[in-house]
């Protein structure tokens, strides 16, 4: 069963930890990353740009638009992403107890309904 | 975020209420119907109806006896729609109850819910964690992380033990005194799980709400078992180690080694009530294995305080320990028990025939123990890559910090 494991934070408050804690931080998520690869459940991880670099695109009034900024306003935005392959729901709920992420954010998890192959 | 400002507390209060009542309300449900899994699910449809209504309506004055009353009804309904089915004993206590007038106090049945958990009709291997899912609330994974199964095995095996007791009819009224002795053991493997598991939990409030939870189940069953030396053991064990809860973090909130704690912020009384459990329970001529753990905890707690314990009265105690109760958990301890007394080079032959075990690749203590063997040898690459998986396999931000610090540390050092 594969899971997306969102990572959530506020980004104003991230962009504010000093260096040497935030390169703490990233060392704890390539140890985390490197136990999932050896326990054989990584798939991929990645980060995404800041919130305020995304657009949107959407139908209104039948006419295709584009704009400029996130979908919502939330107080939280994804910053990265986590995708692992688990036994089983149970499993992908232990996995992500261990992600650094929930130190300083929210980690979503959900699982993903994958497409059939064409 | 999605959730409106009110809905907050009222959230606050339903999970408050599920980490605080489930097991009681699980006992007591199942007590009535001898259905475990039908209580769970009467119960998790009480607590989706909280969260739906409570935002609403505000939280109720007793949340604990609201739950109770809509599981009980929701069980009810379900029993009428089964109204042919032949478990009519077991109807018949639930339409009896329901006529009976609501107690302002749930009767507290966990320790009977326990004890019933260890029957004779369900498998050994799978009492203890029976006992924790039904009683403590706790998922299947966690319980699998306890006691080192496969989650998806392991709840497989909790899914035929409940349907088991449904269809036998197992009682869930508490046992016979003469059945209870041969049933305890595996109702202190299961409050001691917990208790472990209280250690580790990344929520710190989670963490102590459960640790208190084992120890008040443990005081429960030393009082029905008064003659058990086993039941004085774990409950002194477990005291042993939450006397040192606070001096177990700093003022910052790192993590601090037993070795390097502030002995001073030790709870004293809480020592001497674990020294006391443990004379008591070594009156009796048998000696288990919680004894024993209870004894290594009194021979670490009499080092750090200047008492007469040694390096090699430590070993020797899992020496015994491993003959009583071998496991690769305790194999581990003796080890990094061998390295305090005879350096890092004795413990890491050990630690290598370890290794070999599957179950040490996610085992988060392993590492941090082969980490710190291997830095003390000098081997400093080697300790690193160990080091990063003890951080990778590691749910707790305090230990993850501290973690990280030994392995820079071996930087400095070279």
């Amino acid at each position: 069963m594969k899971f997306l494991m969102t990572l959530l934070h506020v980004e104003a408050a991230g962009a504010a930890i000093p260096p040497e804690d935030m390169a703490k931080y990233m060392d704890q998520m390539y140890a985390y990353r490197a136990a999932l690869i050896k326990a054989g459940v990584y798939v991929q991880t990645n980060g995404l740009a800041n919130s305020s670099t995304a657009f949107t695109v959407r139908t209104e009034d039948g006419q295709l638009r584009v704009h400029d900024g996130p979908y919502a306003d939330t107080r939280e935005q994804a910053g990265g992403y986590f995708i692992i392959d688990t036994k089983d729901a149970e499993d992908a709920r232990l996995w992500a107890s261990r992600c650094p992420g929930a130190t300083w954010g929210i980690v979503e998890v959900r699982q993903i309904i994958e497409s059939r192959p064409l | 975020m999605s959730t409106p400002p009110e809905a907050g507390p009222a959230r606050r209060a339903a999970e408050r209420a599920a980490r605080e009542s489930y097991g009681r309300l699980v006992a007591f449900l199942a007590s009535r119907s001898g259905d475990v899994a039908a209580a769970e699910d009467a119960l998790a449809l009480a607590f989706a109806a909280a969260l739906r209504q409570w935002p609403v309506e505000g939280v109720p004055e007793r949340p604990e006896a609201w739950l109770h009353a809509v599981a009980k009804r929701r069980q009810l309904d379900e029993l009428r729609r089964h109204a042919d089915d032949v478990r009519l004993a077991a109807d018949w206590r639930v339409l009896l109850d329901e006529a009976l007038p609501e107690a302002d106090e749930l009767p507290d049945r966990r320790a009977a819910l326990l004890f019933a958990c260890a029957q004779d009709g369900i498998e050994p291997a799978i009492r203890a964690p029976l006992m924790l899912q039904t009683v403590l609330g706790l998922t299947a994974a966690q319980i699998a992380e306890a006691f080192l199964m496969a989650p998806a095995t392991l709840g497989q095996r909790l899914v035929r033990a409940k349907a088991r007791i449904k269809r036998d009819g197992l009682a869930f009224a508490l046992p016979d005194r003469a059945d209870l002795p041969a049933r305890v053991a595996s109702v202190l493997d299961a409050v001691y799980a917990a208790y472990t598991k209280g250690w580790s939990e990344p929520d710190p409030a989670a963490g102590i709400a459960m640790a208190e939870e084992a120890i008040w189940l443990a005081t429960v069953v030393t009082g029905l078992l008064p003659d058990e030396p086993e039941a004085r053991g774990v409950l002194s064990l477990m005291l042993y180690a939450e006397a040192r809860r606070r001096a177990r973090t700093d003022a910052a909130g790192d993590f601090v080694p037993l070795s390097e704690q502030d002995v001073t912020r030790w709870d004293a009384r809480m020592i001497e009530l674990a020294t006391r459990l443990l004379q008591a329970a070594n009156d009796a001529p048998a000696s288990g294995r919680f004894q024993v753990e209870a004894a290594i905890q009194s021979a670490q707690v009499s080092r750090r305080l200047g008492g007469t314990a040694t390096l090699d009265d430590i070993v020797r105690l899992y020496d015994l320990l491993a003959l009583l109760a071998p496991s690769p958990v305790v194999r581990l301890n003796r080890a990094l028990a061998i390295a305090q007394r005879d350096g890092p080079a004795a413990a890491l032959p050990l630690l290598d025939e370890l290794d070999t075990d599957e179950r040490m690749a996610t085992y988060q203590p392993y590492w941090a123990a082969r980490a710190s063997v291997l830095a003390g040898l000098g081997l400093r690459d080697m300790a690193q890559v160990a080091f990063r998986q003890a951080i990778g396999l590691s749910s707790n931000a305090a230990v993850r910090s501290w973690l990280q610090r030994q392995s820079d540390g071996l930087g400095s050092v070279r």
